[in-house]
Protein backbone atom coordinates (compact mmCIF):
# COMPACT_ATOMS: atom_id res chain seq x y z
CA UNK A 1 0.00 0.00 0.00
CA UNK A 2 1.86 3.03 -1.22
CA UNK A 3 -0.47 6.06 -1.23
CA UNK A 4 -0.69 8.51 1.64
CA UNK A 5 -3.78 7.93 3.70
CA UNK A 6 -7.14 9.30 2.50
CA UNK A 7 -10.84 8.91 3.20
CA UNK A 8 -13.04 7.44 0.48
CA UNK A 9 -16.56 8.65 -0.22
CA UNK A 10 -19.08 7.70 -2.88
CA UNK A 11 -21.73 10.41 -3.30
CA UNK A 12 -24.88 9.71 -5.29
CA UNK A 13 -25.32 12.95 -7.21
CA UNK A 14 -23.41 15.90 -8.64
CA UNK A 15 -24.93 18.09 -5.93
CA UNK A 16 -23.48 15.82 -3.25
CA UNK A 17 -20.09 15.78 -5.01
CA UNK A 18 -20.06 19.59 -4.98
CA UNK A 19 -20.90 19.60 -1.26
CA UNK A 20 -17.93 17.39 -0.43
CA UNK A 21 -15.61 19.40 -2.67
CA UNK A 22 -16.71 22.68 -1.08
CA UNK A 23 -16.17 21.33 2.42
CA UNK A 24 -12.82 19.65 1.74
CA UNK A 25 -10.28 21.78 -0.07
CA UNK A 26 -7.90 18.81 -0.53
CA UNK A 27 -10.53 16.44 -1.91
CA UNK A 28 -9.94 14.87 -5.28
CA UNK A 29 -12.37 13.27 -7.72
CA UNK A 30 -11.73 9.74 -8.97
CA UNK A 31 -13.64 8.29 -11.93
CA UNK A 32 -11.70 5.67 -13.90
CA UNK A 33 -8.54 6.14 -11.86
CA UNK A 34 -6.25 5.09 -14.69
CA UNK A 35 -3.90 8.01 -14.04
CA UNK A 36 -4.84 8.96 -10.51
CA UNK A 37 -4.21 5.50 -9.01
CA UNK A 38 -0.50 5.51 -9.92
CA UNK A 39 -0.27 9.19 -8.97
CA UNK A 40 -1.58 8.28 -5.53
CA UNK A 41 0.91 5.42 -5.30
CA UNK A 42 3.79 7.74 -6.20
CA UNK A 43 2.36 10.31 -3.80
CA UNK A 44 2.24 12.90 -6.56
CA UNK A 45 -1.39 13.25 -5.45
CA UNK A 46 -2.16 13.32 -1.72
CA UNK A 47 -5.86 14.08 -1.35
CA UNK A 48 -7.49 14.12 2.08
CA UNK A 49 -10.65 12.63 0.57
CA UNK A 50 -11.17 10.64 -2.60
CA UNK A 51 -14.58 11.31 -4.15
CA UNK A 52 -15.66 8.39 -6.33
CA UNK A 53 -18.03 9.52 -9.11
CA UNK A 54 -17.83 6.47 -11.36
CA UNK A 55 -21.32 5.19 -10.58
CA UNK A 56 -23.22 8.47 -10.64
CA UNK A 57 -25.88 7.88 -13.31
CA UNK A 58 -26.31 11.54 -14.24
CA UNK A 59 -22.61 11.69 -15.19
CA UNK A 60 -22.81 8.82 -17.68
CA UNK A 61 -24.05 8.89 -21.26
CA UNK A 62 -23.62 10.24 -24.77
CA UNK A 63 -26.36 12.26 -26.47
CA UNK A 64 -27.12 14.68 -29.28
CA UNK A 65 -28.17 18.11 -28.07
CA UNK A 66 -28.80 20.81 -30.69
CA UNK A 67 -25.70 20.90 -32.87
CA UNK A 68 -23.49 19.15 -30.32
CA UNK A 69 -22.55 15.72 -29.11
CA UNK A 70 -22.62 15.81 -25.33
CA UNK A 71 -20.46 13.29 -23.51
CA UNK A 72 -21.10 13.14 -19.78
CA UNK A 73 -17.85 13.12 -17.85
CA UNK A 74 -17.82 9.63 -16.29
CA UNK A 75 -18.63 7.92 -19.60
CA UNK A 76 -16.10 5.16 -20.20
CA UNK A 77 -13.68 5.50 -23.11
CA UNK A 78 -14.68 2.02 -24.29
CA UNK A 79 -18.33 3.12 -24.50
CA UNK A 80 -17.37 6.22 -26.47
CA UNK A 81 -15.35 4.00 -28.80
CA UNK A 82 -18.42 1.89 -29.57
CA UNK A 83 -20.95 4.71 -29.70
CA UNK A 84 -22.95 5.04 -32.90
CA UNK A 85 -23.52 8.74 -32.13
CA UNK A 86 -19.79 9.43 -32.00
CA UNK A 87 -19.20 7.26 -35.04
CA UNK A 88 -21.69 9.30 -37.06
CA UNK A 89 -21.45 12.81 -35.65
CA UNK A 90 -17.93 13.02 -34.24
CA UNK A 91 -15.67 11.15 -36.65
CA UNK A 92 -12.50 12.90 -35.46
CA UNK A 93 -13.01 11.63 -31.93
CA UNK A 94 -13.88 8.18 -33.31
CA UNK A 95 -10.55 8.24 -35.13
CA UNK A 96 -8.60 9.33 -32.03
CA UNK A 97 -10.13 6.99 -29.43
CA UNK A 98 -8.29 3.80 -30.49
CA UNK A 99 -5.06 5.68 -29.68
CA UNK A 100 -6.12 6.25 -26.07
CA UNK A 101 -4.22 3.83 -23.81
CA UNK A 102 -4.96 0.19 -24.56
CA UNK A 103 -8.10 -1.96 -24.24
CA UNK A 104 -7.86 -2.72 -20.49
CA UNK A 105 -7.28 0.96 -19.58
CA UNK A 106 -10.12 2.05 -21.89
CA UNK A 107 -12.48 -0.29 -20.01
CA UNK A 108 -12.06 1.89 -16.91
CA UNK A 109 -10.77 5.26 -18.17
CA UNK A 110 -13.37 7.99 -18.69
CA UNK A 111 -13.71 10.77 -21.25
CA UNK A 112 -14.04 13.51 -18.62
CA UNK A 113 -11.19 12.07 -16.57
CA UNK A 114 -8.84 12.32 -19.51
CA UNK A 115 -9.81 15.97 -20.03
CA UNK A 116 -9.64 16.91 -16.33
CA UNK A 117 -6.28 15.21 -16.05
CA UNK A 118 -4.86 17.57 -18.72
CA UNK A 119 -1.96 15.46 -19.86
CA UNK A 120 -0.54 17.44 -22.79
CA UNK A 121 -0.11 14.25 -24.80
CA UNK A 122 -3.68 13.01 -24.29
CA UNK A 123 -5.73 12.38 -27.43
CA UNK A 124 -9.19 13.38 -26.16
CA UNK A 125 -7.97 16.79 -25.00
CA UNK A 126 -6.35 17.37 -28.39
CA UNK A 127 -9.61 16.59 -30.19
CA UNK A 128 -11.51 18.88 -27.78
CA UNK A 129 -9.16 21.78 -28.51
CA UNK A 130 -9.11 21.13 -32.27
CA UNK A 131 -12.92 21.10 -32.48
CA UNK A 132 -13.55 23.95 -29.99
CA UNK A 133 -15.40 21.72 -27.58
CA UNK A 134 -16.94 23.25 -24.47
CA UNK A 135 -16.17 21.92 -21.03
CA UNK A 136 -18.89 22.20 -18.43
CA UNK A 137 -18.05 22.50 -14.74
CA UNK A 138 -20.44 22.35 -11.78
CA UNK A 139 -19.29 24.37 -8.79
CA UNK A 140 -21.77 24.48 -5.94
CA UNK A 141 -24.95 25.90 -7.46
CA UNK A 142 -23.07 27.43 -10.39
CA UNK A 143 -22.35 26.06 -13.82
CA UNK A 144 -19.40 27.30 -15.82
CA UNK A 145 -18.77 26.65 -19.51
CA UNK A 146 -15.16 26.91 -20.68
CA UNK A 147 -13.81 26.64 -24.22
CA UNK A 148 -11.34 23.72 -24.43
CA UNK A 149 -8.57 26.04 -25.62
CA UNK A 150 -8.94 28.12 -22.44
CA UNK A 151 -9.37 25.11 -20.16
CA UNK A 152 -5.82 23.74 -20.36
CA UNK A 153 -3.16 26.01 -18.86
CA UNK A 154 -0.21 23.67 -18.34
CA UNK A 155 0.81 20.04 -17.94
CA UNK A 156 -1.81 18.45 -15.63
CA UNK A 157 -3.15 21.94 -14.96
CA UNK A 158 -6.54 23.43 -15.84
CA UNK A 159 -8.59 26.51 -14.98
CA UNK A 160 -11.07 24.34 -13.02
CA UNK A 161 -11.20 25.33 -9.36
CA UNK A 162 -10.63 22.56 -6.79
CA UNK A 163 -14.31 22.81 -5.84
CA UNK A 164 -15.52 22.17 -9.40
CA UNK A 165 -16.72 18.88 -10.88
CA UNK A 166 -16.41 18.40 -14.65
CA UNK A 167 -19.88 17.24 -15.70
CA UNK A 168 -19.80 17.10 -19.49
CA UNK A 169 -17.94 17.91 -22.67
CA UNK A 170 -19.87 19.37 -25.60
CA UNK A 171 -18.28 18.65 -28.97
CA UNK A 172 -19.67 20.46 -32.03
CA UNK A 173 -21.22 17.99 -34.44
CA UNK A 174 -19.33 17.35 -37.71
CA UNK A 175 -20.04 19.84 -40.49
CA UNK A 176 -22.04 18.62 -43.50
CA UNK A 177 -20.39 18.11 -46.87
CA UNK A 178 -17.35 16.18 -48.00
CA UNK A 179 -15.72 15.67 -44.65
CA UNK A 180 -12.43 13.99 -43.85
CA UNK A 181 -10.60 13.45 -40.59
CA UNK A 182 -7.04 12.48 -39.70
CA UNK A 183 -5.26 11.53 -36.50
CA UNK A 184 -1.56 10.74 -36.20
CA UNK A 185 0.68 10.04 -33.26
CA UNK A 186 4.17 8.84 -32.38
CA UNK A 187 5.32 7.25 -29.12
CA UNK A 188 8.15 4.98 -27.99
CA UNK A 189 5.85 1.99 -27.98
CA UNK A 190 2.22 1.46 -28.86
CA UNK A 191 -0.23 2.86 -26.30
CA UNK A 192 2.46 4.84 -24.48
CA UNK A 193 2.41 8.63 -24.06
CA UNK A 194 2.70 10.46 -27.39
CA UNK A 195 5.82 12.50 -28.09
CA UNK A 196 3.75 14.31 -30.66
CA UNK A 197 0.28 13.92 -32.11
CA UNK A 198 -1.85 15.78 -34.63
CA UNK A 199 -5.55 15.97 -35.48
CA UNK A 200 -7.23 17.38 -38.59
CA UNK A 201 -10.80 17.76 -39.78
CA UNK A 202 -11.66 19.35 -43.11
CA UNK A 203 -14.41 19.88 -45.65
CA UNK A 204 -13.89 20.00 -49.41
CA UNK A 205 -16.23 21.96 -51.67
CA UNK A 206 -17.63 20.63 -54.97
CA UNK A 207 -14.43 21.66 -56.81
CA UNK A 208 -12.19 19.87 -54.36
CA UNK A 209 -10.98 23.04 -52.65
CA UNK A 210 -10.78 23.18 -48.88
CA UNK A 211 -13.66 25.18 -47.43
CA UNK A 212 -13.05 24.45 -43.77
CA UNK A 213 -10.04 23.14 -41.89
CA UNK A 214 -9.33 22.52 -38.24
CA UNK A 215 -5.89 21.39 -37.12
CA UNK A 216 -4.47 20.69 -33.67
CA UNK A 217 -1.14 19.45 -32.35
CA UNK A 218 -0.55 17.68 -29.03
CA UNK A 219 2.29 16.29 -26.95
CA UNK A 220 4.80 18.88 -28.16
CA UNK A 221 4.29 21.60 -25.56
CA UNK A 222 2.61 22.24 -22.22
CA UNK A 223 -0.95 22.04 -23.57
CA UNK A 224 -2.68 20.74 -26.72
CA UNK A 225 -2.79 23.52 -29.30
CA UNK A 226 -5.21 24.58 -31.99
CA UNK A 227 -3.45 25.94 -35.08
CA UNK A 228 -4.60 28.75 -37.35
CA UNK A 229 -5.19 26.94 -40.64
CA UNK A 230 -6.65 29.91 -42.55
CA UNK A 231 -3.69 29.82 -44.98
CA UNK A 232 -4.80 26.47 -46.42
CA UNK A 233 -8.48 27.34 -46.79
CA UNK A 234 -9.47 27.90 -50.40
CA UNK A 235 -6.52 25.85 -51.67
CA UNK A 236 -6.70 22.36 -53.17
CA UNK A 237 -4.42 21.07 -50.43
CA UNK A 238 -1.45 20.00 -52.52
CA UNK A 239 1.06 17.94 -50.53
CA UNK A 240 3.72 20.64 -50.82
CA UNK A 241 1.36 23.34 -49.54
CA UNK A 242 0.40 21.17 -46.61
CA UNK A 243 4.02 20.47 -45.70
CA UNK A 244 4.97 24.14 -45.90
CA UNK A 245 2.02 25.02 -43.68
CA UNK A 246 2.97 22.34 -41.12
CA UNK A 247 6.61 23.44 -40.88
CA UNK A 248 5.62 27.10 -40.60
CA UNK A 249 3.00 26.31 -37.95
CA UNK A 250 5.47 24.40 -35.81
CA UNK A 251 8.06 27.19 -36.11
CA UNK A 252 5.88 29.30 -33.80
CA UNK A 253 5.19 26.57 -31.26
CA UNK A 254 7.18 26.45 -28.04
CA UNK A 255 8.13 22.78 -27.77
CA UNK A 256 9.41 20.97 -24.70
CA UNK A 257 12.36 18.58 -24.51
CA UNK A 258 12.85 15.63 -22.17
CA UNK A 259 14.74 12.36 -21.86
CA UNK A 260 12.72 10.78 -24.66
CA UNK A 261 12.43 13.53 -27.23
CA UNK A 262 14.29 16.82 -27.63
CA UNK A 263 12.67 20.16 -28.41
CA UNK A 264 13.97 19.98 -31.97
CA UNK A 265 12.68 16.43 -32.41
CA UNK A 266 9.22 17.41 -31.21
CA UNK A 267 9.20 20.34 -33.62
CA UNK A 268 10.09 18.09 -36.57
CA UNK A 269 7.80 15.25 -35.51
CA UNK A 270 4.95 17.70 -34.89
CA UNK A 271 5.30 19.14 -38.41
CA UNK A 272 5.47 15.69 -39.99
CA UNK A 273 2.39 14.47 -38.12
CA UNK A 274 0.40 17.64 -38.87
CA UNK A 275 1.08 17.14 -42.56
CA UNK A 276 0.19 13.43 -42.38
CA UNK A 277 -3.05 14.15 -40.49
CA UNK A 278 -4.17 16.76 -43.04
CA UNK A 279 -3.28 14.48 -45.95
CA UNK A 280 -5.17 11.62 -44.28
CA UNK A 281 -8.20 13.89 -43.83
CA UNK A 282 -7.99 15.12 -47.42
CA UNK A 283 -7.92 11.54 -48.74
CA UNK A 284 -10.86 10.67 -46.53
CA UNK A 285 -12.85 13.60 -47.88
CA UNK A 286 -11.96 12.77 -51.50
CA UNK A 287 -13.16 9.21 -50.93
CA UNK A 288 -16.59 10.32 -49.73
CA UNK A 289 -17.56 11.64 -53.17
CA UNK A 290 -19.44 14.90 -53.53
CA UNK A 291 -22.55 14.03 -51.56
CA UNK A 292 -20.90 13.92 -48.17
CA UNK A 293 -21.55 11.06 -45.81
CA UNK A 294 -19.62 9.51 -43.06
CA UNK A 295 -15.99 8.75 -43.02
CA UNK A 296 -14.48 7.07 -40.06
CA UNK A 297 -12.08 4.76 -41.81
CA UNK B 1 -13.45 0.34 5.37
CA UNK B 2 -15.96 -2.37 4.58
CA UNK B 3 -16.35 -3.83 1.10
CA UNK B 4 -17.80 -7.04 -0.28
CA UNK B 5 -15.96 -8.36 -3.32
CA UNK B 6 -17.44 -11.02 -5.54
CA UNK B 7 -14.49 -13.00 -6.89
CA UNK B 8 -14.87 -16.09 -9.08
CA UNK B 9 -18.44 -16.45 -7.90
CA UNK B 10 -17.69 -16.23 -4.17
CA UNK B 11 -18.53 -13.23 -1.97
CA UNK B 12 -15.79 -12.02 0.34
CA UNK B 13 -16.52 -9.49 3.06
CA UNK B 14 -13.38 -7.48 3.72
CA UNK B 15 -12.37 -4.74 6.06
CA UNK B 16 -9.59 -2.93 4.27
CA UNK B 17 -7.81 0.40 4.03
CA UNK B 18 -9.29 2.38 1.10
CA UNK B 19 -5.75 2.73 -0.27
CA UNK B 20 -5.66 -0.99 -1.15
CA UNK B 21 -5.65 -1.62 -4.89
CA UNK B 22 -7.84 -4.39 -6.22
CA UNK B 23 -4.61 -6.25 -7.09
CA UNK B 24 -3.35 -6.10 -3.49
CA UNK B 25 -6.77 -7.08 -2.16
CA UNK B 26 -6.76 -10.19 -4.37
CA UNK B 27 -3.20 -11.21 -3.57
CA UNK B 28 -2.74 -10.14 0.05
CA UNK B 29 -6.24 -10.39 1.48
CA UNK B 30 -7.80 -13.22 -0.53
CA UNK B 31 -4.61 -15.21 -1.21
CA UNK B 32 -5.41 -15.32 -4.91
CA UNK B 33 -1.81 -14.98 -6.02
CA UNK B 34 -2.39 -16.07 -9.61
CA UNK B 35 -2.83 -12.41 -10.56
CA UNK B 36 0.67 -10.94 -10.74
CA UNK B 37 2.16 -7.56 -9.93
CA UNK B 38 4.67 -6.42 -12.55
CA UNK B 39 4.86 -2.65 -12.66
CA UNK B 40 1.96 -1.68 -10.37
CA UNK B 41 1.08 1.28 -12.59
CA UNK B 42 -0.68 0.07 -15.69
CA UNK B 43 2.21 -0.56 -18.05
CA UNK B 44 2.67 -4.32 -18.17
CA UNK B 45 -0.68 -6.11 -17.95
CA UNK B 46 0.53 -8.82 -15.52
CA UNK B 47 -2.36 -7.91 -13.20
CA UNK B 48 -5.10 -8.17 -15.86
CA UNK B 49 -8.39 -9.59 -14.56
CA UNK B 50 -11.96 -9.59 -15.84
CA UNK B 51 -14.46 -7.17 -14.35
CA UNK B 52 -18.02 -7.99 -15.40
CA UNK B 53 -16.36 -9.87 -18.27
CA UNK B 54 -14.24 -6.92 -19.45
CA UNK B 55 -10.46 -6.90 -19.02
CA UNK B 56 -8.93 -4.32 -16.70
CA UNK B 57 -5.62 -3.76 -14.92
CA UNK B 58 -6.30 -4.56 -11.26
CA UNK B 59 -3.35 -2.40 -10.13
CA UNK B 60 -5.11 0.69 -11.53
CA UNK B 61 -8.19 0.53 -9.40
CA UNK B 62 -9.05 0.54 -5.71
CA UNK B 63 -10.75 -2.45 -4.12
CA UNK B 64 -13.37 -0.24 -2.40
CA UNK B 65 -14.62 0.88 -5.83
CA UNK B 66 -15.81 -2.64 -6.68
CA UNK B 67 -18.65 -3.44 -4.32
CA UNK B 68 -21.01 -5.73 -6.23
CA UNK B 69 -18.89 -6.08 -9.40
CA UNK B 70 -18.26 -9.59 -10.75
CA UNK B 71 -14.50 -10.16 -10.63
CA UNK B 72 -12.87 -13.09 -12.42
CA UNK B 73 -9.20 -13.93 -11.89
CA UNK B 74 -7.11 -16.60 -13.59
CA UNK B 75 -8.09 -18.98 -10.75
CA UNK B 76 -11.72 -18.58 -11.82
CA UNK B 77 -11.18 -19.59 -15.44
CA UNK B 78 -10.74 -23.31 -14.82
CA UNK B 79 -9.66 -26.07 -12.46
CA UNK B 80 -6.20 -27.72 -12.53
CA UNK B 81 -7.61 -30.87 -14.18
CA UNK B 82 -9.74 -29.05 -16.70
CA UNK B 83 -7.86 -26.12 -18.18
CA UNK B 84 -9.67 -23.41 -20.11
CA UNK B 85 -9.14 -23.63 -23.89
CA UNK B 86 -6.69 -20.71 -23.75
CA UNK B 87 -4.73 -22.21 -20.88
CA UNK B 88 -4.46 -25.54 -22.72
CA UNK B 89 -3.36 -23.72 -25.87
CA UNK B 90 -0.67 -21.78 -23.96
CA UNK B 91 0.68 -25.13 -22.70
CA UNK B 92 0.49 -26.75 -26.13
CA UNK B 93 2.21 -23.82 -27.86
CA UNK B 94 4.70 -23.06 -25.10
CA UNK B 95 3.32 -19.54 -24.78
CA UNK B 96 5.70 -18.56 -21.98
CA UNK B 97 9.14 -18.96 -20.47
CA UNK B 98 9.15 -17.75 -16.88
CA UNK B 99 5.34 -17.64 -16.79
CA UNK B 100 5.09 -14.40 -14.84
CA UNK B 101 3.05 -12.55 -17.45
CA UNK B 102 0.96 -15.62 -18.30
CA UNK B 103 -2.07 -15.19 -15.98
CA UNK B 104 -2.43 -11.62 -17.27
CA UNK B 105 -2.00 -12.77 -20.88
CA UNK B 106 -4.66 -15.45 -20.44
CA UNK B 107 -7.19 -13.19 -18.70
CA UNK B 108 -6.57 -10.49 -21.30
CA UNK B 109 -6.91 -12.94 -24.20
CA UNK B 110 -10.12 -14.32 -22.67
CA UNK B 111 -11.60 -10.80 -22.61
CA UNK B 112 -10.20 -10.02 -26.04
CA UNK B 113 -11.82 -13.02 -27.73
CA UNK B 114 -15.15 -11.91 -26.23
CA UNK B 115 -14.61 -8.43 -27.71
CA UNK B 116 -13.95 -9.99 -31.12
CA UNK B 117 -17.05 -12.17 -30.77
CA UNK B 118 -19.01 -8.99 -30.02
CA UNK B 119 -17.65 -7.49 -33.27
CA UNK B 120 -15.57 -4.70 -31.71
CA UNK B 121 -13.16 -3.33 -34.29
CA UNK B 122 -9.58 -2.43 -33.37
CA UNK B 123 -7.05 0.06 -34.53
CA UNK B 124 -5.87 -2.16 -37.36
CA UNK B 125 -9.27 -3.34 -38.59
CA UNK B 126 -9.68 -2.18 -42.18
CA UNK B 127 -13.32 -2.88 -42.82
CA UNK B 128 -15.31 -1.48 -39.91
CA UNK B 129 -18.59 -2.93 -41.16
CA UNK B 130 -17.55 -6.59 -41.40
CA UNK B 131 -16.85 -8.86 -38.44
CA UNK B 132 -13.15 -8.47 -37.51
CA UNK B 133 -10.95 -11.37 -38.68
CA UNK B 134 -8.47 -12.77 -36.20
CA UNK B 135 -5.21 -12.06 -38.00
CA UNK B 136 -1.86 -12.07 -36.20
CA UNK B 137 -1.80 -8.31 -36.59
CA UNK B 138 -5.21 -8.01 -34.92
CA UNK B 139 -4.08 -10.23 -32.03
CA UNK B 140 -0.86 -8.23 -31.50
CA UNK B 141 -2.72 -4.91 -31.57
CA UNK B 142 -5.45 -6.09 -29.24
CA UNK B 143 -2.95 -7.64 -26.80
CA UNK B 144 -0.65 -4.57 -26.82
CA UNK B 145 -1.38 -3.87 -23.14
CA UNK B 146 0.26 -7.17 -22.11
CA UNK B 147 4.03 -7.25 -22.13
CA UNK B 148 6.16 -10.39 -21.93
CA UNK B 149 9.66 -9.81 -20.59
CA UNK B 150 10.70 -13.23 -21.92
CA UNK B 151 9.38 -12.24 -25.31
CA UNK B 152 7.33 -15.37 -25.87
CA UNK B 153 5.13 -13.32 -28.21
CA UNK B 154 5.17 -15.60 -31.28
CA UNK B 155 3.94 -18.56 -29.22
CA UNK B 156 1.43 -16.44 -27.31
CA UNK B 157 -0.05 -15.29 -30.62
CA UNK B 158 -0.10 -18.92 -31.89
CA UNK B 159 -2.02 -20.04 -28.80
CA UNK B 160 -4.56 -17.25 -29.05
CA UNK B 161 -4.96 -17.72 -32.81
CA UNK B 162 -5.71 -21.40 -32.33
CA UNK B 163 -8.42 -20.78 -29.75
CA UNK B 164 -9.84 -17.75 -31.55
CA UNK B 165 -9.92 -19.66 -34.84
CA UNK B 166 -11.58 -22.66 -33.26
CA UNK B 167 -14.18 -20.47 -31.61
CA UNK B 168 -15.25 -18.86 -34.84
S1 LIG C 1 1.03 -4.63 -12.52
FE1 LIG C 1 -0.79 -3.79 -13.31
S2 LIG C 1 -0.20 -3.26 -15.33
FE2 LIG C 1 1.67 -3.89 -14.46
S1 LIG D 1 6.82 -15.64 -19.91
FE1 LIG D 1 8.25 -14.49 -18.79
S2 LIG D 1 7.38 -12.54 -18.87
FE2 LIG D 1 6.17 -13.60 -20.26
Amino acid sequence: MKPASFRYVRPNSVAEVCEVLAAEPDARIIAGGQTLTPMLAMRLARPSVLVDIHRIGELIGISRVDGAVVIRSATRQVDALHSAIIDEDLPLLAKALPWVGHPPTRTRGTVGGSIANADPSAEIGLVAVTLDAEIVLADGEDEEVVLAEDFFIGPMLTVASPSACLTEVRFPRRPDGRLGVGFQEISSRKSDFAFASAAAQLVLDADGACSELRVGVGGVGDVPLKLDAEALCGTRLADAEIRDFAVAAMADVETVGDLHASEAYRRRAGAALIAKAIIEARQGALNTGSSGGRNVG
Amino acid sequence: MHVTLSVNGTEHALDIDPRTTLLDALRDHLDLTGTKKGCDHGQCGACTILLDGKRINSCLTLAVMHEGDAITTVEGLSTPDALSPLQAAFVAHDGYQCGYCTPGQICSATGMLEEIAAGWPSHVTDDLEADPALTREEISERMSGNLCRCSAYPNIVDAIAEVGGAAK
